[in-house]
């Protein structure tokens, strides 16, 4: 059983090709709470001081946030508008001590059905960049989160960096969450908008709902349909219809059909928020 | 080259000096940090991040040291409670939180203050959203989160007194709760101490037969293994004694998922890499009954072969004649409630540490009745309690679980087969899946009036689920009966209570005995029977309020002291506004909605007609130390400092002079359990006998007269009367065997009588009463219900310490508010508090308490108990808030978003 603290992707990915099994950590924040009462087997990497995955730099108009960045740091850092939403998502992550430790990429690599941070990133368009020793790949984060848990990492790979592509001027972005207490919960579900307007006309939104599906899901026909629509006037577009990407299931925290109507007003409140604040 | 860090050691900063550790690979910087470099201050309540207890800054950023590889620490700057103390904001918080008595238990106060450290570091003047947000991520079960936000934000302190009674003052076990220096049940054992680690039941029900034990003792590391063979005396344990049937571990038989079957004793090092799943069991599952309809089916399987139908016990209180009453009633309001287990959740799970010390058995473990450990072990050892020493730690939070044995038996078992110092400390898992609960309930009810508004007749039945063994069911069963009117004049009333066995984890004690969830039933019908009636929801109660020299349904009958009509008098300002800020509201707001609810309630302090004395011992050194033996465990109510108040003052010396010895079997006398609301009372009363018996024995030594003023300094004792003054050199006078010169033993039990069959009788020597207000808004899309504020009245009878009540109030507010809203105990999913949901600091609401003081003819200075009072009208008021902001009305416990949202399209009120 051995600790590494790899200071270069190189050294992380070499690490991972070590035999012998080796988990990756980076907050500990889902990796702790799912050991639960049990001894760790095997060793861990540690990537929180891997260079390549420090920081959010802009870069050919859009971002690269990388793979070790925490939540805290997004909410630290100047970003424009169409952020907002991912900045809401990360101030609504458990707590503070959960958002000084829990790293974004650590957030999708789990792959909970209620991560807060993928509907906010599938909103902003975001793709996954995937480093292993044989090169780095990169995947929409539509296709990288595959199921309930499961994502298309392979064995050897290391999420290296999230890309945010460049936004459409004038890109704004809500996200609300809605659970039974103020902190420390996890989302019945939650909704993230990103919208942007010409000539006082919605010109384009994207709209992103989690745990009402095993994977969070955009809504297309929903976004279609806000195309075209005037900012000061919308009242409840989204109807049943827009939600057909949906499955949600019931379980302790709400019934599937409170779910599904929960839905339908969050999403309408999330369009308001990223239209008017 | 990787860093291969599993070479030993992790240097960083603690404190601001370099210290190093050799963690294993995975360890928690929680654990590094208490085991390997004593730093016990940081505390340990979940080890998964929801708590906060851990909170400890890296780099002057708060994170849980429950999640963090301790080698990340590697480098960098770690700061605990005990190095922040020193700095300007820790002081200034330390100040604060002594202040406003914010630390109630103390668990959770160092998270909270190293939290608070770092936001005051970035906001010297935070408002108190930016407080809470700050300290959203720790947890307290115990202060309801109010003192804490006043203590962060910098509110002015409340006025301080000497200590007479009366006088708010800082709590005098204070200083080490708010410093870190509290000593927990994990906080007494040495690193190095033997761990033992209780393998349990997977399945509700299920037989089980061992593998290769002996294979798995041989193991390095491995000291012992304990199984049901290992019992000594009786392999049983309960705490109502014609009801002991609780196992130390199962014998071929599990009966709830988490029961105990074996236990592994090793050295911290083995046990660090012990995985459970290891074990040698096989099981065999059988067909469990989880619910009461399934434990009252026919031919379901018996708990207990003794116990037909699975029924424990069954309460039964008949006065007058309800079917009659409710038959020629002019309303009549009915209605089917229900509730599940609520889990207590304190922020310290059980944990102790044992050792064997001659032919005695010692133990330190956090319990709130150490009388009751000994006589629990001294059946299970087969041993004369004498041999049995029971050393109570601080205690982080009990609300009625840490009334019964947990760790104890474990502990005593392994100390006493290896003979080596042992300890144990459950995983929150643990602490949720075997440890007792709040019953679920099931209740029909029906209530009638006549059209005068007057209360004509009430039928309750109720069904209380509890659990595989019998704890405090039997409890639960007698008191809900004799409580389930509230304190209302009701002259025909018939009440049936059982508590039926299922395979789920044993209800027991918690906060209210079962009160709380008939008055859920009983005050939401009231709100019926008064819409019914077209009157005002207060005036129905004021009415209705049972009043001096009226029988109680027992036929009990107050000539004094019944004080819930002041309560509801109280309320009545804040209630009018209330109502009209709401239906202002309302007037201007479609989709959300505001309510206004009320609801009354009481509760019998001490036991239920059966014996419960306190006795308080203290004494006078020749060195002029006064000593008092409080023997209540404080377990975060204030039991140290208002026995000591009300000693001082029955004495006649200031309060400062007065040092404590605690609760210790070996030299503090009994005070009985802290539980039933009775430390206060009866505690409290004895305290006020023993500083009276103590001030006798001093004026006796000069035949001063009872208005005579003692003093005490360095030269002895000093009694002036008049003006004559007498001089008692202490140090001249010979002590006994436990040094004291001086000194008094007192003993009060409160007086009460046997209920007969129709349970009439004497049950209690006073009862406490409330009344609260709530008022909510309810999101009427998304089912949300936010509680706004709420308006506390409590009849304390005099408020010996009136900051402790606000305390009291606010912290069982916040638990009826999760029991009300968010809290529900399901074995297998609900079992850790990221999935269990307690209110956080963002959740409770501004409390206004109003103290009422209708004094009680027996309880010291007119005092009467509060505890259990606290929480009882929370949840019906909150119902009845909800009900008047939508007109629906919930009748299942908890009222999540969903089940709300459920209602309001049941009753078509949605939009
Ligand atoms: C109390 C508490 C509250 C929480 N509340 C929320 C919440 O409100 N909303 C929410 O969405 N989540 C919540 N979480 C979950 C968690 O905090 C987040 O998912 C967090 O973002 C995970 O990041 P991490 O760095 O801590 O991941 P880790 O625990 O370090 O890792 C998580 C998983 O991802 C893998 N991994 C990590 N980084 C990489 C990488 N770069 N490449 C490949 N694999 C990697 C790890 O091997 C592991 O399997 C909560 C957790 C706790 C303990
Ligand atoms: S112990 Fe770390 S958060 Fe609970
Ligand atoms: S004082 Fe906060 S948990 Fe006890």
């Amino acid at each position: 059983m051995s600790y590494l603290a790899p200071e270069t992707l190189e050294q992380a990915l070499s690490a991972l090709a070590d035999p012998g099994p080796m988990r990756l950590v980076a907050g500990g924040t889902d990796v702790f709470p799912a050991l639960g009462d049990r001894p760790l087997r095997g060793g861990l990497i540690d990537l929180t001081r891997v260079a390549e995955m420090k920081g959010i730099a802009a870069r050919d108009g859009g971002w690269r946030i990388g793979g070790a960045v925490t939540w805290r740091e997004i909410l630290k850092t100047d970003l424009p508008p169409c952020f907002d939403g991912l900045k809401a998502a990360a101030r609504e992550v458990g707590s503070v001590q959960i958002q000084a430790a829990g790293t974004l990429a650590g957030n999708l690599c789990n792959a909970s059905p209620a991560a807060d941070g993928i509907p906010a990133l599938l909103a902003l368009d975001a793709e996954v960049e995937l480093a292993s020793r044989d090169g780095t790949r990169r995947l929409p984060l539509a296709d990288f989160v595959t199921g309930v848990r499961q994502t298309a990492l392979r064995p050897g790979e290391i999420l290296s960096a999230l890309h945010i592509p460049v936004q459409p001027e004038g890109a704004r972005s809500s996200f609300l969450k809605l659970g039974s207490r103020r902190y420390l919960v996890i989302s019945i579900v939650m909704v993230s908008a990103v919208l942007w307007c010409r000539d006082g006309r919605i010109a384009g939104a994207r709209i992103a709902v989690g745990a009402a599906s095993p994977v969070a899901r955009r809504l297309p026909a929903l976004e279609a349909a806000l195309t075209g629509l005037a900012p000061e006037a919308l009242g409840a577009v989204t109807t049943p219809d827009h939600l057909a990407p949906l499955q949600p299931i019931g379980d302790v925290r709400g019934s599937a059909d409170y779910r599904r109507a929960a839905v339908a007003e969050l999403c309408d409140r999330a369009l308001r928020k990223a239209l008017h604040g | 080259m990787d860093k291969r860090t599993s070479s030993p050691l992790t240097a960083f900063h603690l404190n601001g000096r370099i210290v190093e550790a050799a963690p294993l690979p995975g360890e928690r910087l929680s654990h590094t940090l208490r085991e390997r470099l004593g730093a016990r201050e940081v505390k340990v309540g979940c080890n998964a991040g929801d708590c906060g207890a851990c909170t400890v800054l890296v780099d002057g950023v708060p994170v849980c040291a429950c999640l963090m590889p301790a080698q990340q620490a590697a480098g960098r700057e770690v700061d605990t409670l005990t190095g922040l103390l020193e700095t300007p904001e820790g002081q200034r918080l330390m100040r604060s939180f002594q202040d406003h008595q914010a630390a109630q238990c103390g668990i959770c106060t160092p998270g909270m203050v190293v939290s608070a450290v770092a936001l005051l570091r970035e906001t010297p003047a935070p408002t108190e959203a930016q407080a809470q947000d700050a300290l959203g991520g720790v947890l307290c079960r115990c202060t309801g989160y109010r003192k804490i936000v006043a203590a962060v934000v910098g509110a002015a302190a409340p006025r301080m007194g000497e200590g007479k009674v009366g006088d708010t003052i800082r709590r005098l076990d204070g200083p080490a709760k708010v410093e870190g220096r509290e000593r927990f049940g994990d906080d007494i054992a040495d690193p190095d101490t033997l761990v033992i680690r209780v393998i349990r039941s997977p399945h509700p029900h299920a037989a089980f037969s061992f593998g290769d034990l002996a294979a798995l003792e041989r193991r390095p590391g491995i000291a012992a293994i304990l199984t049901a063979a290992d019992v000594p005396g009786l392999n049983a344990f309960g705490v109502i004694p014609a009801f002991v049937d609780q196992p130390v571990f199962a014998e071929s038989v599990a009966r709830h998922r988490g029961e105990a079957v074996a236990a592994v004793v090793g050295t911290p090092e083995a046990m660090a890499t012990f995985d459970p799943a290891d074990f040698p069991v096989t099981w065999e599952p059988r067909e469990a009954v989880l619910s009461v309809e399934e434990a009252l089916a026919k031919g379901a399987p018996l708990l207990h072969e003794t116990r037909k139908s699975n029924v424990m016990t069954s309460g039964f209180v008949a006065r007058g004649d309800a079917a009659a009453a409710l038959s020629r009633a002019d309303v009549v309001a009915e209605g089917r409630f229900r509730s599940g287990f609520v889990e207590h959740a304190y922020i310290e799970p059980e944990a102790g540490f044992a050792r064997l010390v001659g032919e005695r058995l010692e133990v330190h473990a956090c319990t709130q009745a150490p009388v009751m450990d000994q006589e629990g072990l001294a059946q299970i050892l087969g041993w004369p309690k004498e041999r049995i020493r029971i050393v109570p730690t601080a205690v982080g939070g009990g609300f009625g679980s840490k009334l019964d044995l947990s760790v104890q038996p474990f502990l005593a078992l392994a100390a006493l087969k290896t003979g080596r110092p042992v300890r144990i400390t459950y995983s929150r898992t643990e602490s949720m899946q075997s440890t007792t609960k709040r019953h679920p309930s099931d209740l029909t009810v029906r209530i009638g009036a006549t059209k005068d508004g007057r209360l004509c007749g009430m039928d309750f039945r109720g069904d209380f689920n509890t659990g595989a063994y019998a704890s405090w069911g039997p409890t639960v069963a007698n008191r809900v009966p004799v409580h389930a009117s509230g304190p209302y004049r009701i002259a025909d009333y018939r009440a049936a209570a059982r508590g039926i066995h299922t395979h789920n984890p044993s209800s027991g004690a918690f906060r209210g005995f079962g009160v709380p969830q008939s008055a859920i039933a009983q005050e939401s019908l009231f709100d019926d029977l008064a819409e019914a009636l077209g009157m005002d929801p207060l005036d129905f109660r004021a009415l209705n309020a049972l009043r001096d020299g009226e029988p109680t349904v027992c036929g009990q009958v107050f000539e004094q002291g019944v004080g819930i009509a002041a309560c509801f008098d109280a309320l009545r300002p804040a209630w009018e506004k209330a109502r009209a800020d709401c239906a202002a509201f309302n007037a201007a707001s479609a989709t959300v909605k505001r309510g206004a609810g009320i609801a009354g309630g009481w509760y019998g302090c001490g036991n239920t007609s059966l014996p419960n004395p306190s006795t308080i011992k203290a004494g006078i050194t020749p060195d002029a130390r006064l000593v008092l033996h409080q023997g209540a465990m404080d377990i975060g109510q204030g039991a140290n400092t208002v026995i000591a108040q009300i000693f001082a003052e029955a004495l006649g010396l200031p309060l400062a002079q007065v040092s404590l010895v605690g609760p210790d079997t070996d030299v503090t006398p009994d005070a009985g359990k802290t539980s039933a609301s009775r430390q206060t009372f009866v505690t409290g009363a004895a305290a006020k006998l023993a500083g009276e018996a103590l001030r006798r024995e001093i004026l006796k030594l000069c035949n001063a007269p009872e208005t005579a003023a003692i003093a005490l300094d360095g030269d002895g004792l000093h009694v002036t009367h008049e003006v004559q003054r007498h001089d008692i050199a202490l140090d001249r006078m010979t002590p006994d065997a436990e040094g004291y010169v001086l000194r008094a033993e007192e003993t009060y039990d409160p007086p009460t009588k046997p209920l007969d069959a129709n349970g009439q009788g004497h049950p209690y020597a006073q009862f406490g009463y409330a009344a609260h207000l709530a008022v909510v808004e309810v999101d009427l899309t998304l089912g949300t219900v936010k509680p706004l504020r709420f308006t506390a009245a409590h009849d304390v009878g005099r408020a010996i310490n009136p900051l402790l009540v606000e305390g009291q109030v606010e912290g069982g507010i916040a638990q009826g508010l999760g029991m009300a809203l968010m809290e529900e105990y399901l074995p297998g999913r609900t079992e850790n508090l990221h999935d269990y949901l307690i209110p956080t600091i963002g959740d409770v609401p501004p409390i206004d308490t109003l103290i009422v003081e209708v004094p009680d003819a027996h309880g010291p200075f007119g005092a009467k108990g509060l505890g259990e009072h606290a929480l009882i009208p929370t949840a019906p008021a909150l119902l009845n808030a909800i009900r008047n902001a939508t007109g629906v009305r919930i009748r299942e416990v908890p009222a999540t978003p969903s089940r709300v949202k459920a209602a309001l399209e049941a009753a078509g009120g949605a939009t």
